[in-house]
């Protein structure tokens, strides 16, 4: 049963926001990916597609379809806020399925992670130690966005965590791995950018591929290795 | 059986109403700017309202017809010259092959688009052929058309007699202005205005500012004000919402935004003026009416209805 706090907005006139609160937490996030699980799994025709955030779920729908569906309601929005409000009701507080973890191998030298000093500096923390705190965590993917195969993870244990750059970058490479705040995230291809990287992984986040073109789901769990590659032999 | 980009539009890119289904993932649907155009002309030409469609900006170049074809233009004005021959929007016009198509001067509105009769021959990415310009994937090799591109037809060639249509004059077609006014309804945070912001939002106009694109429409006018900083966490935005920057000025996010976005929702434009705002370009001004979701609602019922009325004339030749 989700939080009391928990409110439904329009978004547009074709979407509506279930929003369960304005806080990046692990048990709001449950609550999110259980209503999504809930929609994909009934397939609401008259709904275009769910989309999860942080504590939020959006849901776009076909305005005309909606009000042939349900001509008991008085409009498009409380018929879908009908539908919303029963589903939530009954919603378990966990995803019923297990996630996936996802290993990702990460080379954390200098030329690669450009803000890794910065990092050890404001913390007063040598460079190796940022790496085993930040390899140590496993994250959640809490969402997907900014970018396509963008996942925002959490959370960044608190003797590493810095604030975005004052200035973005205008390019930051594909394949660079950030923190901003609590949050880390891999820049799937090359954009600008304002998180501070601290290494670069060769894995593909994001590919042009029909058949799912991105490597992370939200509620996924990943675990950073350190990938460095051995010196070249002299 | 092709178009040849003869000379070089400075933004033309292939578009249809957008990609569903994959915004969880960050991709966002991309499509055409003015949907209304693109619809109408794809219907004037008989096709699906969804066939991909050439988005067009001033200059909008040249294109060379290497078969006779059928083809429709609508949205901006550019003073269109067909073989040295002016012609109009909102109508089914024929070529012979060699025929070059050519923009002459920028009317009104900043986003033109052609569609040919059966519709481009595109391979489509995730179930649409609309160009992604972030992971440059979709619509002809994910990027603008440059000059030497050849684009396919679905179909052979079509001969003028069997299928032009005298075009619409309708009540459907957008009525595009540099002034206009668009009607969003309240967003979230909408109430998170102080009653002076709000009373500004709704009295005041706001310029297209020149760091506006596909992406979105940066206005610059009177600042705007929270009753106090409220910090969000990022969730699901869309095609004309209305954010509050911390500098006090709005974006209203266009086709191409992200999926997801952090600022405060003060507003969503209705989809049915969102042509309208399309059009706009840089130095152009926009104010703002505040209208209720149910009046929203009723306005795109509405609208529909009209399109699919429109739909059935066609077929049944009344615009013959």
């Amino acid at each position: 049963m989700p939080a009391k706090s928990t409110r439904i907005f329009p978004l547009g006139e074709n979407a509506l926001t279930i929003e369960f609160g304005n806080e990046i937490s692990e048990r709001l996030n449950d609550l999110v990916l259980s209503l999504v699980a809930h929609f994909d799994t009934a397939r609401f025709p008259c709904f275009v597609e769910v989309v999860p955030a942080y504590a939020s779920v959006t849901i776009f729908y076909d305005l005309l379809q909606v009000r042939r569906s349900y001509p008991e309601q008085a409009d498009a929005f409380t018929a879908v806020q009908a539908l919303v409000e029963q589903a939530i009701v009954n919603l378990p507080e966990r995803q019923q399925t297990e996630s996936r973890i996802v290993e990702i191998p990460v080379d954390f030298s200098i030329e690669n992670a450009p803000d890794l000093q910065f990092v050890a500096e404001s913390h007063s923390l040598e460079r190796e130690d940022v790496i085993r705190i930040f390899t140590a965590a496993v994250y959640r993917v809490y969402m997907l966005g900014f970018l396509p195969g963008f996942a925002y993870m959490g959370e960044v244990d608190k003797r590493i965590v810095v604030p975005r750059k004052t200035s973005p970058r205008l390019k930051v490479p594909k394949g660079s791995v950030g923190i901003a705040g609590a949050q880390t995230g891999i820049y799937p291809l090359e954009s600008p950018g304002g998180w501070q990287i601290i290494g670069k992984t060769d894995l593909e986040l994001f590919t042009t591929a029909e058949k799912s073109p991105c490597l992370l789901r939200p509620g996924d769990l990943v675990k950073f290795t350190s990938g460095a590659q051995a010196p070249s032999r002299q | 059986m092709s178009l040849l980009i003869k000379k070089e539009g400075i933004l033309t890119t292939v578009q249809d109403l957008g990609r569903d289904g994959f915004q969880r993932l960050g991709i966002n649907p991309n499509g055409v700017m003015d949907r209304t155009a693109a619809r109408l002309i794809n219907l004037i030409l008989g096709n699906d309202q969804n066939e991909a469609v050439l988005e067009m900006h001033f200059p909008g170049g040249e294109i060379l017809f290497e078969k006779d074809m059928v083809f429709a233009l609508g949205g901006a004005a550019f003073d269109a010259v067909l073989a040295e021959k002016p012609i109009e929007n909102w109508r089914s016009n024929g070529t012979k092959n060699g025929d070059v198509l050519k923009f002459t001067k920028k009317l009104i509105g900043n986003r033109t688009y052609l569609a040919v009769k059966g519709g481009f021959k595109l391979e489509k990415w995730l179930g649409s052929a609309s160009t992604n310009m972030t992971a440059n994937v979709g619509g002809f090799n994910g990027r603008k058309l440059r000059k030497g591109d050849r684009i396919h037809f679905n179909i052979e060639s079509t001969s003028k007699q069997e299928s032009l249509t005298p075009g619409i004059s309708n009540s459907l077609i957008p009525v595009y202005s540099r002034f206009p006014t668009v009607r969003f309804i309240a967003g979230a945070e909408f109430e998170l205005l102080t009653a002076l912001s709000q009373h500004v939002l709704l009295n005041e106009g706001f310029v297209i500012s020149n760091d506006s694109n596909r992406m979105g429409f940066r206005l610059q006018g009177k600042a705007l004000y929270p009753l106090y900083a409220k910090e969000l966490i990022s969730s699901a935005v869309t095609f004309g919402t209305i954010q509050l920057l911390p500098d006090g000025q709005v974006i209203i996010l266009m086709a191409d935004h992200q999926t997801s976005g952090g600022y405060p929702r003060i507003a969503n434009v209705i989809a049915k003026d969102l042509p309208v705002l399309a059009q706009l370009g840089p130095g152009d001004k926009v104010a703002f009416q505040l209208i209720s979701l149910e009046a929203a609602e009723q306005i795109m019922l509405e609208f529909e209805n009209d399109i699919n009325l429109l739909k059935t004339g066609l077929a049944l030749g009344r615009y013959r």
